[in-house]
């Protein structure tokens, strides 16, 4: 099998890529995705390669770009629409939570909205405002969508060609401050062989406690992690990959082992992932807890000015210092 | 246009209020082939020059006529519904039969519609029973037709949502090389004269306009967004914004069903063969209420009402058949015969819809499912079972 040695970026390229290869209907939209290959070069050359009905770009109208996809998508298209910074989803909330989350359902499953919405998402990159945000609970709070992240090069080349295949509409969250991040990607490996799109993956096994991350922190985790192990504890690091519908049976399964659970995510604390899943967590696995499931999360600020951004943004030590406070039960 | 049009004006500031309401609302210019009192105008001219005219048979005259009086009479049925609470709401199409009806049969079966919650003339034109919006007012489904089977799109009650839907489904027929030729497809977004302050409306435009893509907007201006008038939303005449745009703009006499029919046809056939997006602005007026909620009397004044009502679209017809004795007063009696049958058989399957099974909430949230749903459903399932036998 042929394995090369890819960034985040370049994976997602290669996978959009054979997406596009792989069936004639569907087609990128988005603000500078044709010429400049997007802004952070996601789309880089498929413009010149497959013209530009397939890689469209847009006016600069965001609810534009999500409605007209959806229409596109009752034309029987599979449009993957780029969202240009996190901080820019907004003007097209309304298009996402109200019509393509509910096409499916108001229609009793006669109309299907194959779409994929792609944001670049996540602080670390030192940008100015609206160009840092996690907006992933507002997506995972609406029925009828599904949300889901990639953390590595591979997930990344096989979970976006997986979520284009899906007719499920797919909120495809790209760690943006991890696009230049490297490692093995295996080019060949079958879709439908590969890990199922909608599931966790432990991506360190561990006994003493269970962190959960997702995307740009489940680098944060494995390196806090690798650190916790030189002190002799064996962190079990799992990468939820999918945010809506999440991967319950993976997590519990993971507590119940360690008794003990941390979840990270840069999004703020109040009413986040974090929050449900350590709800989840105490209803299911109550008994089998030795200590409270601890949350390390981004504040309950707007996300702040980039020279702070290290502070705001969990790192090695607030999740090491979370494993702690665990112990210290 | 009005002499007195703000955008064109080099009067001074003090002038502007006058002639901005003369602009917005006044007695427009407007494309009309049937005038109120049923005088046939053999052809109108619209603003671009183009001329528009029809020639229709006896018959198809006859058929527009029975159409404007039976979704009329079953608009008024459901409005009935509504006020002994059999439905939930209502928001009735009463005084826009003729352009829904007009515009509707403009429509070719290949085209693809993209409506709001109060097509239902056009829904029956698309050949789609007319209980199917009902059930959504009852509260018993969300619509239940299929928009591909019948290129008859859901209901959106989003204002506007459906416009840029309308616009990407004919980027789509454009992708697909559906145009250009006699046979292309076209597609017709409808909306109303509130929905052009929406941003997805405005945006809508300019996608339609830089893709050329193959789209007729269909603006109902029935001068209120429930109670704002029009000079809340516009200080231009609406179909004027289309030229801001790129792309060609008609107001037509929204309560002449015959103008109402020429002006989409044309408008279809140019997006058909490949000429672009146009605007139609269907010059009209709701006679009723926005929905069954509100009070219309608490916002507009009578005399206005009964100027309109002596624009009436099905008097005007019915005055037209009658001079040119098209029909007889045997016809008019049989199509007032079977719109009232058909409205007691509407009221009888509307009272025998059945509600959905409680569980059925859970179905097709997802095309490809979902465990927490399906986690959900079960533990609804055993909940309901846990009530069995018991006097809950």
């Amino acid at each position: 099998m042929a394995t090369e040695t890819l960034t985040l970026g370049k994976a997602l390229n290669t996978g959009l890529r054979r997406a596009l290869e792989n069936d004639p209907k569907v087609v990128i939209m988005g603000e500078d995705v044709g010429k400049l290959g997007g802004v952070f070069r996601i789309t880089d050359g498929l413009q010149k390669d497959f013209g530009d009905q397939r890689v469209i770009d847009t006016p600069l109208a965001e609810s534009g770009i999500i409605g007209t996809a959806v229409g596109l998508a009752i034309r029987g298209f599979r449009p993957v629409c780029e969202i240009q910074f996190d901080g820019f989803v907004y003007p097209a909330y309304d298009q996402i939570v109200s019509q393509v989350a509910k096409m499916h359902y108001r229609s009793q499953g006669k109309v299907t909205i194959p779409m994929v919405i792609r944001i670049p998402y996540g602080g670390g990159i030192g940008a100015v405002e609206h160009h840092s945000e996690s907006p992933e609970a507002y997506f995972s709070h609406t029925a009828g969508l599904k949300v889901v992240t990639c953390a590595n090069p591979q997930d990344a080349y096989v979970m976006i060609q997986q979520a284009i295949a899906s007719d499920d509409p797919i909120v495809f969250l790209e760690p943006k401050r991890r696009y230049w991040e490297k490692g093995p990607v295996e080019l060949d490996a079958p879709l439908s062989g590969a890990y199922p799109l909608h599931s966790a993956r432990v991506v360190r096994p561990g006994t003493a406690a269970t962190v959960l991350a997702y995307g740009p922190m489940v680098r944060t985790c494995i390196e806090a992690a690798t650190a916790a192990a030189e002190d002799g504890r064996e962190l079990e690091v799992v990468d939820l990959r999918t945010l809506s519908p999440l991967d319950l049976t993976a997590v519990y399964e993971s507590v119940r082992r360690t008794g003990r659970c941390v979840v990270v995510h840069e999004a703020p604390g109040n009413l986040g992932l974090g929050s449900e899943i350590a709800a989840r967590i105490t209803e299911e696995c109550f008994y089998s807890l030795e200590s409270p499931v601890l949350r390390v999360t981004g504040y309950d600020t707007p996300y702040p000015a980039s020279r702070v951004e290290e502070e705001y943004l969990p790192d090695l030590d607030r999740v090491l210092d979370a494993v702690d406070r665990s112990f210290g039960w | 246009m009005a002499k007195g049009d703000p955008a064109v004006s080099s009067r001074g500031r003090r002038a502007a209020p006058r002639s901005r309401r003369t602009a917005a609302t006044g007695e427009p210019e407007l494309v009309q082939l049937l005038t109120p009192t049923g005088e046939r105008i053999e052809s109108a001219v619209g603003p671009d020059g183009t001329e528009y005219r029809v020639d229709f048979t006896d018959e198809e005259y006859r058929g527009l006529y029975r159409d404007l009086v039976l979704v009329r009479k079953l608009d008024a049925e459901a409005t009935a519904l509504q006020r002994q609470g059999e439905l939930g709401l209502w928001a009735s199409l009463l005084g826009q039969e003729a352009a829904q009806v007009g515009s509707g049969r403009a429509l070719r079966s290949q085209d693809m519609a993209f409506p709001t919650y109060r097509e239902h003339g056009v829904l029956y034109c698309r050949g789609i029973d007319p209980i199917m919006p009902l059930g959504l007012f009852r509260g018993v489904d969300q619509g239940g037709w299929d928009p591909n089977e019948f290129k008859f799109n859901m209901y959106t009650i989003v204002i506007g949502a459906q416009t840029l839907h309308a616009t990407g489904y004919a980027m789509g027929v454009h992708m697909d090389g559906r145009t250009g030729t006699e046979d292309g497809e076209a597609v017709i977004a409808y909306f109303g004269d509130g929905a052009t302050s929406q941003g997805d409306v405005n945006e809508s435009f300019v996608w339609a306009s830089v893709f050329n893509v193959p789209l007729v907007f269909f603006c109902q201006n029935n001068q209120y967004a429930i109670s704002e008038p029009l000079e809340r939303q516009t200080r231009v005449p609406l179909y004027r914004r289309a030229g801001g745009f790129g792309f060609p703009g008609v107001r037509v006499d929204g309560n002449d069903v015959l103008a109402s029919y020429a002006v989409t046809r044309h408008a279809l056939d140019n997006a058909r063969l490949g000429q672009g997006p146009s605007l139609i602005e269907a010059y009209t007026y709701r006679m009723g209420a926005h929905t069954t909620s509100d009070d219309p009397t608490r916002y507009r004044i009578a005399s206005e009402v009964e100027a309109w009502q002596a624009k009436d679209p099905i008097a005007r017809m019915k005055a037209f058949l009658d001079k040119q004795q098209i029909a007889d007063a045997d016809f008019f009696a049989s199509v007032d015969e079977q719109a009232r049958a058909e409205s007691v058989h509407l009221r009888e399957r509307v009272l025998e819809l059945p509600d959905p099974a409680p569980v059925s909430m859970f179905d097709h949230v997802y095309p490809h499912g979902s465990p927490e749903v399906d986690a959900q459903r079960a533990q609804f399932s055993r909940y309901l079972e846990s009530f069995e036998g018991s006097a809950h």
